[in-house]
């Protein structure tokens, strides 16, 4: 097969699919090109979006490819759509995505004991929107169900990976709290002040 | 004077200590315990005031404070402690303010990336393959939400009627029947719409659901929340002849 077939399938996939393509769909679909073959004809294909100042973008989501319009264009789309974007998650989903995120698979004690509060209807919204699922059990007393996020929550989020969210280590607190300046960070780290194990483990 | 009331609405009990640390400007390792309490005690009296619900997390952590409280003030007892185990008794609280904090940061880098996300927009209506002739069979949800559908539909003046149980479900067993003899496909909704009241409503419904369960219908739909269509079930029809 040509180079420049190929390309157009897989351009044209994009285009058609609803949600991301993963490798694995696209190569058993050409079946040939390799994998490091797709990916680079993906890379030109996103690159040539970009260079023509296309309206389209293509963007690596969840683990998979999907063609996205370019932000900029956001404010006459929205026009067009007008519910588009006009549900926000509230702020006691995000936390309670945030803990299972990072913390999965997490119970719900386990959440509730970093939020402070019952989370309940939080975890059904969530579980209803399809951001977060029931992973199992626990094999510990009294069997705890375990949650944990969904391919869905990646792509709501426009990452790739779960691994593209900060490391908790990254947040440290000090000195009248709030976001230090990077500078300020490692003089914190010198003077660890007691009682300022921030690991620690809420069990 | 004049009272000004701005109430922030906290989700939580640690979302109120964060916010009277942040407010005091005090270090979060470093918490003066007696002023925190007392504000704390003050807003919680403010929520009382208002006829707010108090959750039991505020409780919970106001006795925690309370406690720790009590602990600062009073001497350290040098016969049970040793040097080492010589805590502060602000630690456990501490930490977990700081652990909160930490995915409080982390909702908010999520709520960032939510709005780029949101500004970016993809196919995601899917597009239908064939319009028109596809059909499934309708589960049980679907019939239940087209019944709430009808119920809602209802004018509510009828509900206030008393009446007699005129319509049974063997007769609305019968009755569909016979309308199926005459009609072989007929419209989920247009079965409701001569009912007199809830009771018939109620009683059509379960008369479909009987005849489904009897095999005599089937229901279809050829698009999600769209009608319902019940259908004779020939082929069962024939196995019995």
């Amino acid at each position: 097969m040509e180079r420049t077939q190929i390309k157009n399938i897989i351009e044209a996939m994009l285009f058609v699919s609803d949600k991301p393509l993963f490798l694995s769909e696209i190569k058993s679909v050409l079946e040939g090109p390799d994998a490091k073959d797709i990916k680079d004809v993906i890379s030109e294909l996103a690159a040539e979006y970009e260079k023509q100042t296309s309206a389209l973008r293509i963007k690596e989501i969840a683990g998979g490819y999907q063609i996205v319009t370019d932000p900029v264009l956001a404010p006459w789309l929205k026009k067009l759509y007008k519910t588009a974007g006009a549900d926000r998650l509230s702020g006691p989903s995000l936390e309670t995505l945030a803990i299972i995120a990072y913390k999965q698979p997490a119970t719900k004690p386990e959440i509730e004991a970093i939020r402070g509060v019952n989370v309940d209807g939080v975890l059904k919204t969530l579980i209803e929107k399809n951001l977060v699922r029931i992973l199992g059990r626990r094999e510990s007393v009294g069997r705890p169900i375990i949650y944990g996020t969904t391919q869905e929550f990646l792509q709501y989020f426009g990452l790739n990976s779960l691994q593209e969210l900060p490391k908790l280590e990254e947040f440290n607190f000090t000195e009248k709290d709030i976001e230090l300046p990077e500078h300020l960070k490692q003089k914190e780290e010198l003077s660890q002040p007691e009682g300022g194990n921030s690991d620690a483990q809420v069990v | 004077m004049s009272y000004k009331v701005k109430l922030e609405v906290f989700e939580g009990p640690l979302d109120l200590l964060l916010y009277l640390i942040k407010k005091n400007e005090i270090d979060i390792y470093d918490i003066p315990i007696a002023t925190i309490t007392e504000q704390y005690m003050e807003y919680m009296e403010l929520m009382r005031m208002l006829d707010l619900n108090i959750a039991g997390e505020f409780l919970v952590i106001a006795a925690t404070l309370i406690h720790i409280k009590s602990k600062m003030l009073l001497p350290p007892d040098e016969k049970e402690l040793l040097p080492e185990e010589e805590e502060d008794p602000r630690e456990e609280l501490v930490r977990r303010l700081v652990e909160y904090k930490k995915f409080k940061e982390v909702a908010g880098i999520l709520q960032d990336l939510e709005g780029q996300r949101k500004k970016m927009f993809t196919r995601d209506i899917p597009f239908e393959v064939s319009p028109g002739e596809v059909f499934f069979e309708a589960s049980l949800f679907d019939l239940i939400t087209a019944f709430t559908r009808v119920l809602k539909d209802v004018p509510r003046e009828m509900f206030q009627e008393i009446i007699k149980d005129e319509f049974t479900v063997e007769q609305k067993v019968h009755d569909l029947l016979h309308m199926l003899v005459r009609t072989p496909v007929m419209s989920l909704f247009s079965l409701f719409k001569n009912s007199k009241n809830k009771i018939e409503i109620i009683a059509t419904f379960l008369a479909v659901l009987e005849l489904i369960r009897l095999k005599e219908i089937i229901v279809v739909q050829n698009k999600n929340f769209s009608d319902i269509e019940i259908v004779r079930n020939e082929k069962h029809r024939l196995n019995v002849e």
